[in-house]
């Protein structure tokens, strides 16, 4: 009863951070609401008995923070130049009154909060795995175990994908001064 | 109850992404969209009065299972998380070059100065 109230203030917090993020005017202070949307979620994962997901949760919001601080930093802030259809903003209503019928057709079959599958099927892999990961593996962090040996696949694809990633963006953040040497050699 | 209010921190970011005009508010939009989601997934995996799954042998092996809660959602939204900061690092560098190219974030701009 308790892990719900903190973690209804905490969505609660997440999403009056998240409208302010959207709304302002002003783009730094849209992305120090986004800070505080991470951070709120950090701290929900460890309420909600992740202590691994709250970890990377924080490093990652670090740097994305750095990322669009300096993206937005010293550049335009005074964005919504031009105003939005009223047709456009009729189809988006609508297409989100969609999503939402969908998701309570979702919602309506899944099971209550804190009583999840793996307490009503026994035979599920991740009750094999808490069962038997400190004995086969020798981790006694189960969340470890699984991501480092059971489906270690899952984690190259993972560093495969981040790579790419990363290339992609230095490729298209280097290209400029190249380009801008060949032209003023010409 | 809690898994709608999640639901609803999702619609927050898609509304962000289909009307703002700003590229960066547009990436925003998609940040707060995929915390949601991970949320989500994580609040699935949650068992009352759950231990964090971390054995430390106190606990006989079918006693942890039965306390623990779900390690797989965490493992994979371990994942998802890179993932997300690796995609939204490309977006943004996007965004930088279109600001070099254009000088403005100004979406409907970008697309009147093509060419």
């Amino acid at each position: 009863m308790e892990i719900d109230i903190i973690i209804f203030v905490l969505l609660v917090f997440m999403a009056i951070a998240a409208l302010i993020a959207v709304e302002t005017k002003n783009l730094l202070s849209s992305v120090i609401s986004l800070g505080a949307v991470g951070f709120g979620l950090s701290m929900a994962f460890l309420f909600l008995r992740a202590p691994d997901l709250a970890i990377v949760q924080i490093a990652v919001e670090v740097v994305l923070l750095i990322f669009l601080i300096r993206a937005t930093i010293s550049r335009d802030t005074i964005p919504e130049t031009g105003r939005i259809r009223w047709w456009g903003l009729a189809f988006v209503l609508l297409l989100m009154a969609g999503v939402l019928v969908f998701g309570y057709f979702a919602f309506h079959d899944l099971g209550n909060f804190g009583e999840p599958i793996i307490s009503a099927v026994k035979s599920t892999p991740s009750n094999l795995y808490l069962r038997e990961g400190l004995e086969k593996t020798g981790a006694a962090n189960i969340v470890t175990s699984i991501i480092l040996d059971y489906r270690a696949y899952d984690t190259l694809g993972e560093a495969t994908v981040l790579f790419t990633a990363i290339i992609g963006a230095l490729a298209i953040l280097r290209s400029r001064t190249k380009t801008d040497k060949g032209e003023r050699k010409k | 109850m809690i898994y709608s209010l999640c639901f609803v921190l999702f619609m927050i970011g898609l509304y962000c992404v289909l009307t703002r005009k700003n590229i960066i508010k547009i990436v925003i939009g998609l940040v707060i969209m995929e915390s949601s989601i991970n949320l989500f997934l994580v609040l699935l995996g949650y068992k009352n009065d759950g231990i964090a799954p971390i054995n430390d042998k106190t606990l006989s092996p079918l006693e942890f299972m039965a306390r623990s809660v779900d390690p797989l959602p965490q493992a994979l939204v371990l994942t998802s998380i890179v993932i997300g900061l690796g995609v939204t690092t490309l977006a943004i560098a996007l965004c930088i070059r279109l600001y070099e190219k254009y000088g403005t974030f100004d979406i409907s701009q970008i697309r009147r100065l093509q060419g």
